[in-house]
């Protein structure tokens, strides 16, 4: 994009509310049900049924706004959106129009600089209000017509609306990146973009750098990842910068993300245009919530992502952007703090867990979540060992993969495979003065002063020890030897 | 003041299929209904809540707790069209 314009980006989020059972009626809220099986007259919309609130979905709503710093509404209403689409049995969805759980809160993301640093930027959130979800339509492989799956129809949402006070397609991935944090810490949903307990919907416009007006607005939708929301962001810049540039006029208009050819394209749809016609939903009365409600729920909320990730800098001396990512996944995080718990030094515990450890999951496609395979208590065994100088972090690397393979823990392991770094300096001195026989000219070298040159020996030393050796011990013989020579 | 009702667009929103009788009877009921709205909105109303619903009741909940109704083949029986344990609708294609 050139730089005499601007992206202004505005994100909807709709977060599935884990609760064990639908919003508006008592059908079992879960996944992976046979199709229709949670069904009742309720969200079928059969005459003479009537909804009822779920007092857990509002609860969690509400956790939701205090957490993003929202005010919660003192009186709770909700109203018909009116649209025909097979998804909705009713010909409505019940959501919720002027009076919305919460609203005017704001979310912290974190932006990393060129220099590594992290900078904070505030996000403001319009709105967060309550909705049933519609039902699911097949197409693929279905013969004249489409089929319908009503499971999800009535399954809790909350929608998310920003501000549009995003301007990069990084910094809406980071919007993201904290929400569902947020989100996860509170426990309210499993934020599943795959199955979609989590989705997001972008509006994008450009404008002249600095000018007042809003661009043309363009919806996207469809985009099932982060990276993805990424990408179709990036997409939609570009494209409308170009169309700016070439004096091409952008329509108002939904968009839709095809992932495999990395384009968005306008969405050709049945939908009538849009009238909503909302109104007051009459089948459910109003709801109004006291400050002693607001204030006890205020209590029970659980440490943030970033209290937490204030906590972290200060209790465990770590940079600023490792404890930004360990936060950022609380069963990262979680993983980490039962490390130190079970008496890992904490840098230590950080660079295991950030490099070897969570390579090794994502070779194994396991989660941080559930990992049987190496509890933080042999980790921190592990970690314990390269800090007494058991054994060299090189010889830990291939230990972490045993230990993964085997769930044994690191001391067996050391001991069975007789993996005990040598510290016994007169068998180093041995080696080291085999190597620097063998090899004269780097032995010249290094007395000459070039320093450097001792990195070959020492890796002599090390290979004939079969990595078992301290490196910063053969350096200190190795040094102390070629210099008695001159 | 009357406000001219777009019969057609409302027909049409709600998908309905009006013989130009109807259409005719239904322009007059819906214009008769906003004159006597457009009545209340001479009365000053600045101080009082907006109603949304009209029995004095608030906060009805029920408690989070699943249960399986169990009426898929009774209510699939009864559709316009069904195929295996789907419903079956006519065709309708998002985008291309
Ligand atoms: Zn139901």
């Amino acid at each position: 994009m050139s730089d005499q314009y601007e992206s202004v980006i505005g994100l909807e989020v709709h977060v599935q509310l884990k609760t064990e059972s639908k919003i508006f009626c008592s059908c079992p809220a879960q996944f992976g049900a046979e199709p229709n099986q949670n069904t009742c007259p309720v969200c079928l919309g059969l005459p003479g049924s009537l909804p009822v609130l779920n007092e857990r979905a509002l609860e969690l709503a509400m956790k939701v706004g205090l957490a993003l710093g929202c005010r919660i509404s003192d009186r709770i209403k909700f109203d018909r959106k009116n649209y025909f689409y097979p998804d909705l049995p009713k010909a409505y969805q019940i959501s919720q129009y002027d009076m919305p759980v919460s609203s005017k809160g704001h979310l912290a993301i974190e932006l990393k600089s060129d220099a590594g640093t992290l900078a904070e930027k505030r996000i403001g959130i319009t709105r967060a209000h309550l909705e049933e979800d519609a039902g699911k339509l097949l197409h693929e492989g279905v013969r004249d017509g489409s089929w319908v799956d009503y499971n999800r129809a009535g399954i809790p949402l909350l929608e998310i609306v920003s501000e549009p006070d995003l301007r990069s397609p990084e910094e809406a991935f980071q919007y993201l990146v904290s929400l569902k944090a947020i989100l996860q810490y509170l426990g309210v949903s499993d934020c599943n973009m795959e199955e979609g307990s989590l989705r997001c919907d972008a509006n994008v416009s450009i404008r002249q750098k600095g000018a007042a007006p809003f661009g043309t607005k363009v919806e996207i939708k469809n985009m099932n990842s982060f990276r993805a929301v990424h990408k179709a962001i990036a997409y939609e810049i570009k494209r409308q910068s170009e169309a700016l540039e070439t004096g091409t006029r952008i329509v108002q208009e939904t968009r839709l993300w095809n992932e495999s050819k990395g384009e968005t394209f306008t969405m050709r749809s049945k939908e009538e245009a849009h009238d909503y016609r909302y109104f007051p939903e009459p089948d459910l009365v109003p709801f109004s919530v006291s400050s002693d409600q607001i204030e006890a729920l205020r209590k029970s909320l659980p440490e943030l992502p970033q209290a937490r990730f204030e906590r972290f800098r200060k209790q465990y001396g770590i940079s600023d952007y490792d404890a930004y990512v360990l936060v950022a996944e609380k069963a990262l995080a979680d993983y980490f703090e039962a490390c130190t718990r079970e008496g890992a030094n904490p840098k230590l515990a950080s660079n295991w867990i950030q490099s070897e450890l969570l390579a090794l999951i994502n070779l194994k496609k396991h989660s941080i979540k559930n990992l049987p395979n190496l509890p933080p208590k042999h980790l921190a065994g592990l970690i314990r060992l390269i800090e007494n100088g058991t054994i060299s972090g090189k010889i830990a690397k291939d230990v972490i993969v045993e230990m993964y393979d085997t769930k044994k823990s690191a001391e067996e392991i050391v001991k069975e495979k007789g993996l005990i770094q040598v510290t016994d300096t007169k068998l180093l001195e041995e080696v080291a003065d085999r190597v620097i026989q063998a090899n004269p000219k780097v032995a010249a070298e290094v007395r000459s002063g070039k320093a450097q040159a001792i990195g070959f020996l020492v890796g002599q030393v090390m290979k004939e020890t079969q990595g078992k050796a301290n490196p910063k011990m053969i350096n200190e013989i190795l040094t102390k030897k070629i210099t008695s020579q001159k | 003041m009357l406000q001219k009702i777009n019969i057609d667009q409302i027909a049409e929103l709600a998908r309905l299929n009006l013989k130009p009788a109807e259409r005719d009877k239904l322009a007059k009921d819906l214009e008769g209904i906003l004159a006597y709205v457009s009545q209340l909105q001479e009365l000053s109303a600045d101080k009082v809540p907006p109603t949304s619903h009209v029995l004095p009741i608030e906060n009805v909940f029920r408690k989070d707790f699943a249960k399986l109704s169990d009426i898929r083949e009774a209510v699939l029986k009864h559709a316009p069209k069904c195929e295996g344990k789907f419903f079956k609708v006519p065709k309708v294609i998002e985008g291309a």
